[in-house]
């Protein structure tokens, strides 16, 4: 294919972000069109590329290769295989979804032109086969989303601003060595110095206790994004303090740049370590799922409470990837793609009920399911997906990870699934105290979703009930690249195939193959 | 006439039994110095013409005049560079020149960043009434002395520079001379400035005395053959003049006057002070110790690794403390020049081309950055607290957008040169296994960017109600220029760095 897809995709929200840029501030109608052109042209762009991806192939497709910084050996090097391609998908979804379904009130200029930096740069980093481009991309992430909070948040916007970017900047740190440390290696080694992921992870220069350090210094940096217990300190003030955009990305698309980097480079570029230090990933996971959903259930606001859910499902996915088995990361990637979706509808969804009763203090609200029920079905449906209730997508994510987990670390699985109940604890119980009950006061005059808020939820709608009922689409193309991905851990990594035959998937009712 | 001379002179020697005295006048090749005799002879042009022509000359001029000038200087350092390609590097004047692609890189160094502080200064002098030619001669003149730094093969020549850039650097100090602040900062790095000279010069006595000579290559000749009896003296030559040079570029320990003098100094001064004197610095630092002392390499790389350290850890944790933003940037370059010394702790070409890379990008930076604090300063030049920037974003957004350019290229943000500059001296120290001192260098980053950033976010905030109504800052002509200028390097170098690369490696293959 002549047409250089991958670098479009990056690149139409880079440029467009520059003419938002470029023009008056008087403009917001104009503006605010070509915000919204660009996204949907990315989604445009992704569909396409979904379409014409060829499942048979695990490896990378649609690969655009320039020499950049000759000195250094770096290469603007794009890529998408069955992993990267639904984390585009949902990147491109994501999007326009929030552009118009939480869009500025003030200042539509400089918050539309960041939205589009950031979506570039999230593309970027899934894209990215060369680790110096997506250092530089997942670095840049940064900048924007600082930006986002820090001039649309609410109240404690600045320090919540501020500890996001210090927290993952320091984190960074020891992405940065690691990686460099990783390139000279193998220079040292082979004389050729390159920043190309697949050369790289190919490699066998790295001696295994070598391998270790640096793949702690990837996945600190990593989990510092996931996040990962201990590291999650950072994700509630920011996701409560960031404008309601804000937190769809970043929940949505951001904290996958951290589950996606441990996939993609610290567990391919480090097989044997990653094998050998995984009780240590899957521990770190399973005590996050529960320690989220316990914190989760304590919460008096709503918004906080949606967030310390994502540092409980975000484990799921770390519990996932580090099982090694096909089901498991498979899993884990759908789970990305599921957490993208419901989190996102949520906040939505949190935003909207902020936008009418200016609280989100769940003792103040009630009763809501009365004069806005259309608001409170949505909420129910979204609610029922982060939980994982079957025919829903939730539920496929959430159970390939454990069965998959299962067959190799039996009881980090067993505790994990009590996640899945505590999860269902403080989700009912939110929606309960929010939308059951007598509304009083304000509550009882709120107003219903619009047309607008409906068609802004819709897709969402669409694709939890969609990938929940039919996720073979989904399946087909991530699992041959997990499979090699598994593989090529098994290769390099000395793992034994689990002993016990790993039941086969039955994702959803109605759903086989 | 001189036969009578000589047989007098013979007659002296064998009554006495000495050799008779001879001075001999080295040739003097002209073409390789003509960038810093172009800065000079503006200087002295400018200085006597200003004189003798008793009219004011219209608006302007003595600005206009430096810029032409350092142009000048540019285009002389271009034939040099032609010179250098194609002939290969070489020595003049009896060795005490040394022409290669160091040189070259520092003079174009020089020269950009005199122009750009000219640019910047011209609408301040008038803004302060301080119009007048000697602020460009001494500016002119000290640039000229940091390319005599750069281009010294010899102890006493890099001294020389030394003292030609650093004395014209003591009055620009204390140029406002209104501003008791200014007369403080004069006065402050007069005095120590003063001490670290001396320093220095003891250094170069005791080299001498370990090593018989003052000629950098000759030491390094001597070095290779003999390892000096009294390792002591020149062990403590070296420490010494590593003082002199740390004191110039403001390493830790001897960075004390920074925070003082980049304060109180008239600030495009400061822009000019941090990019030409860390440079001038910086470029002896390396020719003397890649140059001089490579056998002993060994012993000063881990007096450096520690320097850095202590320059990185000090500057980026004092900086969080400052409520005046040029005491914040006065911090934050005394982090740099720990970047810089990360670069050349390694001691390998690819880390002194990474600081290289990294002066000449933080050169830009930092006279973008005083730029547009000489701007906000406004008139009296004392507006410097950090609530001067609560709500620039929303009186003058170019301003402030060019400000957060400049202040997150300093914290390393993608896509600008200080980030690949920081990538690059950081790809040395790893190459070199020096992980731990890059990962600290990371992780100074990560708190330089919180005062960036706080910076970035008061620019960006609503301004405060009860700020006394001032007039809109009208950004002149000179100003803006030099600004853009900064800019569009900062950016474009950041995303297409590889000519300005090419160029660093060239300048230390040379070496």
């Amino acid at each position: 294919m002549n047409f250089p897809l991958l670098s479009a995709i990056v690149l139409v929200p880079a440029l467009a972000a520059l003419a938002v840029a470029v023009l008056p501030r008087s403009r917001d109608d104009v503006v605010r069109v070509v915000g919204v052109v660009a996204t949907l042209a990315v989604l445009a762009l992704t569909v396409v590329l979904v379409v014409e991806f060829d499942t048979a192939d695990a490896g990378f497709q649609f690969v655009s290769r320039h020499r950049w910084i000759n000195d250094f050996g770096i290469d603007w090097a794009l890529g998408v295989d069955g992993i990267s391609l639904w984390l585009v998908a949902l990147t491109a979804v994501l999007f326009p979804i929030a552009l118009l379904g939480a869009g500025p009130t003030r200042d539509v200029k400089s918050f539309t032109a960041w939205i589009l930096v950031l979506e570039a740069a999230c593309l970027g980093s899934f894209l990215a086969l060369d680790l110096f481009l997506f250092f530089v991309c997942f670095e840049i992430v940064l900048v924007p989303m600082y930006f986002l909070i820090a001039g649309w948040g609410y109240e404690n916007r600045v320090y919540a601003a501020l500890k996001f970017f210090i927290y993952t900047l320091a984190g960074s740190a020891f992405l940065l060595v690691g990686m460099l440390s990783l390139v000279f290696l193998h220079r040292a080694a082979t004389g050729d110095l390159t920043f190309d992921l697949a050369t790289l992870g190919e490699s066998t220069a790295i001696a295994a206790s070598t391998g270790r350090w640096l793949f702690l210094a990837f996945t600190i940096a990593f989990a510092v994004k996931v996040p990962l217990f201990p590291l999650h300190t950072w994700l509630p003030d920011a996701h409560t303090e960031a404008p309601t955009a804000g937190s769809v990305i970043l929940a949505g698309v951001m904290l996958k740049l951290g589950t996606y980097g441990i996939l993609r480079f610290s567990v391919f570029l480090f097989p044997k370590a990653a094998v050998d230090l995984a009780p240590l990933l899957l521990t770190l996971a399973v005590i996050g799922m529960v320690y989220g959903a316990i914190v989760a259930t304590m919460q008096a606001d709503l918004k906080r409470l949606v967030a310390y859910s994502s540092v409980a499902h975000l484990g799921f996915i770390v519990l996932g990837t580090f099982a090694f088995t096909s089901q498991g990361m498979t899993g884990g990637v759908v789970q990305m793609v599921n957490h993208g979706l419901s989190t996102g509808a949520l906040f939505l969804l949190v935003g909207m009920i902020y936008q009418r009763r200016h609280t989100r203090q769940i003792a103040e609200l009630g009763g809501l399911q009365k004069p806005a029920p259309v608001l409170a079905a949505v909420f129910l449906v979204v609610m029922l997906s982060s939980i994982g209730v079957p025919a829903l997508n939730g539920f496929v994510g959430e159970f390939l990870v454990l069965a998959g987990t299962f067959v190799t670390h039996r009881w980090w699985a067993v505790v994990g699934v009590s996640a899945v109940i505590l999860a269902a604890l403080y989700l009912l119980w939110a929606y309960q105290r929010v939308f059951h009950g007598e509304p009083e006061g304000d509550n009882a005059t709120m107003r219903d979703m619009d047309w607008r808020e409906g068609l802004v939820m819709a897709p969402l709608l669409v694709l939890i009930v969609g990938l929940g009922v039919y996720p073979k689409p989904m399946l087909d193309r991530i699992e041959p690249s997990v499979a090699r991905l598994v593989q090529h851990v098994q290769d390099r990594g000395d793992l034994k195939t689990p002993t016990v035959e790993a039941p086969q998937p039955d994702p959803a009712p109605g759903a086989e193959p | 006439m001189i036969a009578a001379l000589t047989t007098a002179s013979a007659a002296i020697a064998a009554q006495t039994g000495q050799t008779p005295l001879t001075v001999s006048v080295p040739p003097v090749e002209y073409s390789t110095i003509l960038p810093e005799l172009v800065l000079i002879g503006g200087a002295l042009v400018l200085l006597v013409s200003s004189s003798l022509i008793g009219r004011r000359p219209p608006r302007g001029f003595y600005g206009l005049f430096t810029l032409v000038v350092s142009a000048l200087s540019l285009v002389a350092t271009a034939s040099l560079w032609a010179d250098i390609v194609h002939l290969g590097p070489s020595t003049a004047i009896s060795g005490a020149i040394a022409v290669d692609g160091f040189n070259v890189f520092f003079k174009v160094l020089v020269a950009s960043s005199l122009a750009l502080g000219c640019l910047v200064a011209e609408p301040y002098l008038r803004r302060e009434g301080l119009e007048g030619p000697e602020f460009f001669v001494l500016a002119m003149l000290s640039a000229s002395g940091a390319m005599v730094m750069a281009a010294a093969n010899d102890l006493i020549v890099l001294f020389l520079g030394l003292e030609i850039l650093s004395i014209a650097l003591y009055v620009l100090a204390g140029f406002h001379a209104r501003r008791v602040e200014s007369r403080e900062a004069a006065m402050k790095y007069f005095v120590l400035g003063a001490f670290s000279s001396a320093i220095f010069l003891y250094g170069i006595a005791l080299v001498y005395g370990a090593t018989g000579s003052t000629s950098l290559p000759a030491i390094a000749a001597f070095l290779s053959r003999n390892l000096p009896a009294e390792t002591g003296v020149l062990y403590a030559g070296m420490a010494l003049l590593l003082v002199g040079f740390g004191f110039k570029v403001a390493a830790v320990p001897f960075h004390t006057w920074t925070p003082d003098v980049y304060q109180g100094s008239p600030t495009p001064v400061t822009g000019f002070m941090a990019a030409v004197a860390k440079a001038g610095g910086f470029a002896g630092l390396i020719r003397v110790f890649m140059s001089s002392f490579p056998t002993l390499r060994l012993e000063w790389k881990p007096i450096l690794l520690v320097l850095a350290i202590a320059t990185l850890a000090v500057g980026s944790v004092l900086a969080v403390v400052q409520r005046d933003i040029k005491r914040m940037l006065a911090y934050s370059s005394v982090s740099h020049a720990g970047y810089v010394l990360i670069g050349l702790q390694a001691a390998s070409s690819k880390g002194v081309a990474g600081s290289l890379f990294y002066l000449l990008a933080y050169s830009f930076m930092v006279i973008g950055s005083f730029g547009v604090v000489t701007l906000v300063g406004r008139p009296g030049d004392a507006d410097h607290d950090l609530d001067a920037y609560r709500g620039l974003a929303s009186r003058r957004p170019g301003l402030a957008l060019a400000f957060a350019v400049f202040l997150m290229a300093q914290a390393g943000v993608p896509f600008t040169a200080g980030f690949l500059a920081k990538f690059y001296v950081l790809s040395a120290a790893v190459e070199s296994h020096a992980y731990a001192l890059a990962v600290v260098g990371m992780l100074m980053a990560a708190v330089a960017a919180f005062f960036y950033l706080r910076v970035i976010i008061l620019m960006y905030s609503p301004p405060a109600d009860d700020a006394p109504e001032q007039p809109r800052l009208v950004i002149p002509v000179s100003l803006g220029a030099a600004l853009g200028v900064c800019l569009v390097f900062t950016v474009v170098v950041g995303i297409l760095p590889s000519p300005v690369i090419e160029f660093a490696k060239r300048a230390t293959l040379l070496l």
